[in-house]
């Protein structure tokens, strides 16, 4: 039996401090309250004293309460029982069925060794012409969607699981409003993808330290799952939450902040997470999509500047709509150039068009003149808009690239596309 | 055993960094190990209070407890530097990260450290220096062949003083460790060469005769970087950028079409996926100036951005000091960093831990001159023998919110010769490389001539006037001989400023290429065209641009080649007003 402490030194935010010995750094202990019993981890050790943060918060905590150590960090079960089950951010059945004790593992492991992986080349369909022509999303990629409040983020998010050919789909809620988690269970349950799922829910009534545990959870799971040659699909959202929960914690352990108050090391904590997407060589894959609320629509934010060096690339949703600025796939050069030969050249040249067509908008908005030139760009532009942009288009790749064609060719001359000759003799449209 | 090893014990844990209690004396910068279970986790100290050490871990902490062991080295954090470097792919500590994988397969192991030269591996040895030979540090007693180099064996760098040799080993096959020649000083001291040594990465290898200026252009094949914002043999240059301008895809290309002898990469912080195209590819792309691989002649350093943090300091010491030592044996080394931010980053996290009182955005007050000091190690040198060797740098920044004002860009831009600023704008217009023709500058010299880059830069610079203009007065309000002038400015950005890094043929320009082709494009600035209005000037100059767009992607002097050039010519001679 290990021995119970009942000297709780401090309690500051949701960190409690007790004094202890041979205590492990990481490891988790069991405070028991007038509340209940909640896991806490500890976060630091300075000589006799050891500070952990406790999941379910410090209200009620008193001094004089029991901390008893486990001796063992954050685990959680890998077994393929968790399939088609929900879980909360401390790893506890949120669906009234028994817990799942076998296979259990750690969380937050090491990264994988650079040398074990291998590039990306398979791209996901996904029928959306504005991710499969412009900005390809490629299996085993990390990839936020950029977005803000009021926005249809979280359909994206499903309509894109639901589109993409995996073996497993692992979701994480972090600070979930209630509806948006029972919004996720409809849609995976109506497309039958629930028996191959396993959600872990921390919802916004939920206590704020359980929220840090979620991404750590699903990657550590699905890296399980993905050793067993697994193609897996890990959706987070949302990010944001995850990192003023991080934030909050860094405060109350009066870190010094670096940039509006996030601890100096938001970089490597978001991507430790990130960089578990990955396609190993000899195994399956884990693709990592989420969702990244971008406080006041700031994309220089801290939480989406850190997140953007992170990933590779990110959708930018915006009124509804996919945008092409500041939208990327950084992985679509590893497929894009196998898909159809005109595809890169197609892409490059209506996203230019598209670009000069805004500036044409606001010469207009300004009162000039319009050339003729800037008339074929309106006429393009509203094209554009209707039938790639639009979220409702759900249409394979190919038809989306010969759309393209015929809107250029609606709008333009041949030699005005800049297209290579040899492309544009093969696909203009006759 | 226990008690020859100068011993401390852990007294906190705050993250990767650990407060060791200690009774004997401790170095600034010594390696330590701390010692759970039966991994030994290596260490460095950091600051020293008292009888306390504060040590960063390049490790994960978890599972230390306070009363944990942990064993000082004496040592200072070095690499080892031999034949066989190159090709090899290391963590930020000098891990041979293939080799880590054959032993612990899909992920890195804690406290696993293994050697970053194969000791088993033969070289066939030729001497250079004879018996009664006196020799200061780095004159070379050999070299034995690595690739496509004479890789030199030479008197370490830590030999001070002048040594004579007393024995020399023959031409011959040879181990790592074995004595290639016994050396004695003035004082009689008597010590072994082999044909490894070991240098500690913070402290620059400085065994040459003379700094020089740097002059020579480094040749990258990038039109905008050669032709207008050139790089120096032995020079430095940043690129920042905020994400997603194409910063990596710079990098990465410079990296494959660099005319340097050795290329070292150091992934610092980034993600790993980069790293894994480079060394995917490496082995199967063809170097043209030698024929062989590229991997040939390339050392890759990757602590990727889930690696542990302090390693990622090390890093990019690490990468460093392989340039010098590669620079010490008369070649031509170009050290990309990407990104350098992430390198700040993690000096900006340790500080915090330190609680040392923070400077702007919570840097700390030393990231100044810490990064002068890291780009002062490029340079060209006069070797002892008379040769020369340079390091040239490259460091990518990545700025916070794109915001170039933050302290790594402004702190980098004070000690580089060249500025490539990647900008927002230019990348969401596609228009690659993003790298700004009016806000970047380089101190050295270009491969064309002076006048004629004179002029290209008058013209973008009048073009964005005039474009400016136009926003407010409209099209219709521009003089036509303006708007020919804006017309001929994005002629130049298309045609010459963008490059097409996933074209065969575009992706590499050479010198040679570029000083025909710029001639070309600046004698279309200068003829003077006549139009009867804008559209017909609109018209013509896309066509022209297709033209030139079409010729860029042809093989130089090829048929096609000169096909295009004729076609350019007829097209010119149409609208030219003296034709």
């Amino acid at each position: 039996m290990r021995k119970v402490y009942h000297k709780i030194i401090q309690i500051a935010g949701n960190v409690i401090t007790v004094e202890a010995d041979n205590v492990a750094y990481n490891d988790l202990a069991e405070v028991t309250s007038a509340r209940g019993t909640s896991l806490a981890q500890v976060i630091r050790l300075q000589d006799n004293k050891v500070y952990l943060q406790v999941f379910a918060g410090s209200r009620g905590i008193s001094t004089g309460d029991e901390v008893r150590f486990l001796g063992y960090p954050m685990k959680v079960s890998s077994s393929t029982d968790l399939l088609g089950r929900v879980f909360n951010g401390a790893g506890r059945p949120r669906d009234m069925r028994p817990e799942i004790t076998s296979d259990m593992i750690e969380i937050g492991g090491p990264s994988v060794n650079p040398a074990k992986r291998i590039i990306p080349r398979k791209m996901i369909r996904t029928g959306i012409p504005m991710i499969d022509l412009f900005n390809t999303l490629v299996e085993s990629q990390k990839l936020p969607i950029f977005s803000v409040a009021g926005e249809p983020y979280n359909q994206l998010l499903a309509r894109i699981a639901m589109q993409a050919e995996v073996d497993v789909i692992i979701l994480g809620g972090m600070g979930l409003k209630y509806d948006d988690y029972l919004y996720f269970r409809n849609v995976l349950d109506e497309h039958g993808a629930l028996s191959r799922s396993v959600l872990f829910i921390h919802t916004a009534a939920d206590p704020i330290v359980e929220c840090l545990l979620v991404p750590d959870m699903c990657l550590a799971v699905a890296e399980k799952y993905a050793l067993e040659k697994k193609r897996v699909l890990v959706l987070l959202t949302d990010m944001t939450n995850f990192a003023d929960a991080m934030k909050e914690i860094a405060i109350t352990m009066e870190q010094i902040p670096s940039n509006r108050g996030y601890p100096g090391d938001l970089y490597s904590q978001l991507a430790s997470r990130y960089e578990k997407a990955v396609d190993f060589d000899g195994a399956g894959s884990i693709t990592i999509l989420t969702v990244t609320t971008m406080p006041g629509d700031d994309v220089t934010h801290p939480i989406p500047d850190n997140t953007g060096y992170i990933t590779e690339g990110q959708f930018y949703l915006k009124n509804g709509r996919i945008e092409p600025f500041g939208s990327l796939s950084r992985l679509k050069q590893q497929v894009n150039g196998k898909t159809r030969e005109d595809h890169r050249a197609i892409m490059d040249t209506m996203i230019r068009f598209y670009a000069d067509y805004k500036e044409t908008l606001e010469k207009q908005s300004m009162g000039f003149q319009m050339s003729n030139w800037d008339k074929k760009l309106l006429r393009y532009g509203v094209a554009f808009e209707k039938q790639m942009m639009d979220l409702s288009v759900n249409i394979p790749l190919e038809e989306a690239l010969d759309e393209g064609w015929k809107i250029l060719a609606e709008c333009f001359d041949k030699t005005e596309t800049g297209i290579k000759t040899e492309l544009v003799e093969k696909f203009w449209p006759k | 055993m226990l008690e020859n090893k100068k011993m401390g014990r852990i007294v906190g844990v705050n993250g990767n960094l650990l407060t060791v209690e200690f009774d004997t004396s401790v170095t600034q910068n010594e390696v330590a190990y701390a010692l759970v279970g039966d991994s030994r986790l290596k260490c460095e100290v950091i600051r020293v209070r008292g009888s306390r050490a504060d040590l960063q871990i390049f490790e994960s902490s978890a599972g230390l407890k306070v009363g944990d062991n942990v064993e000082f080295t004496d040592a200072l954090l070095s690499v080892k530097l031999g034949p066989g470097l190159l090709r090899q792919v290391y963590d930020g500590l000098q891990n041979p990260l293939e080799k880590l994988a054959e032993k612990a397969g899909f992920f890195l192991k804690r406290g696993l450290y293994l050697d970053p030269l194969d000791y088993e591996s033969a070289w066939a040895f030729t001497p250079t220096a004879k018996v009664g030979d006196k020799l200061s540090a780095s004159d070379k007693i050999g070299w034995v062949p690595e690739g496509i180099f004479q890789h030199s064996i030479m008197l370490p760098f830590s030999f001070k003083g002048v040594w004579e040799i007393t024995e020399i080993a023959s031409a011959g096959t040879y181990k790592l460790n074995d004595t290639m020649a016994k050396v004695r000083n003035s004082k009689g001291e008597e010590r072994i060469v082999t044909m490894v040594q070991e240098w500690p990465v913070k402290i620059p290898i400085s065994c040459y005769k003379e700094k020089l200026m740097p002059t020579e252009p480094m040749i990258t094949q990038m039109r905008t970087i050669d032709t207008f914002f050139p790089v120096a043999k032995g020079g430095t240059f940043c690129t920042p950028g905020p994400f997603g301008a194409g910063k990596t895809v710079l990098q990465h290309s410079l990296s494959r079409n660099a005319e340097a002898d050795v290329v070292i990469i150091a992934a610092c912080g980034e993600r790993a996926g980069e790293v894994v195209e480079i060394l995917r590819e490496f082995p199967h792309l063809e170097d043209p100036r030698t024929g062989k691989p590229l991997i040939d002649r390339s050392i890759i350093i990757c602590n990727t951005s889930s690696m542990p943090v302090a390693a990622r300091e090390a890093s990019v010491y690490t990468a460093v000091t392989l340039a010098e030592y590669y620079r010490q044996m008369g070649l031509n080394v170009l050290l990309l960093a990407d990104s350098t931010s992430r390198w700040a980053q993690a000096l900006r996290e340790m500080s915090g831990r330190l609680e040392e009182i923070p400077g702007e955005e919570a840097f700390p007050a030393y990231l100044e001159s810490l990064i002068a000091s890291f780009y002062e190690r490029a340079g060209l040198v006069v070797l002892n023998d008379g040769t020369r060797g340079s390091v040239t740098i490259g460091g990518a920044v990545s700025p916070a919110g794109g915001n170039f004002e933050e302290p790594v860009t402004q702190a980098t831009l004070k000690v580089v010769g060249a500025f490539l600023g990647l900008s927002r704008e230019r990348s969401s217009a596609r228009r690659y490389p993003a790298i700004h023709p009016l806000e970047s500058w380089s101190h050295y010299k270009s491969i064309v001539e002076e006048g004629e880059i004179k002029r290209a830069r008058e013209i973008l610079r009048r073009g964005n006037e005039i474009n400016q203009m136009m926003k407010v007065v409209g099209e219709e309000g521009t003089h036509i001989d303006d708007f020919v002038i804006y017309l001929k400015s994005e002629f130049l950005d298309f045609v010459y400023l963008q490059q097409n890094t996933f074209d065969e043929v575009d992706a590499a320009c050479s010198a040679e290429r570029q000083k025909y082709v710029f001639r070309h494009v600046v004698g279309v600035l200068n003829d003077e065209f006549r139009f009867d209005d804008k559209d017909a000037a609109r018209r013509f100059f896309l066509e022209l641009r297709q033209l030139f767009t079409d010729w860029n992607y042809s093989p130089f002097n090829s048929d096609k080649f000169k096909q295009g050039e004729e076609a350019i010519a007829a097209k010119i001679k149409e609208r030219l007003v003296n034709a």
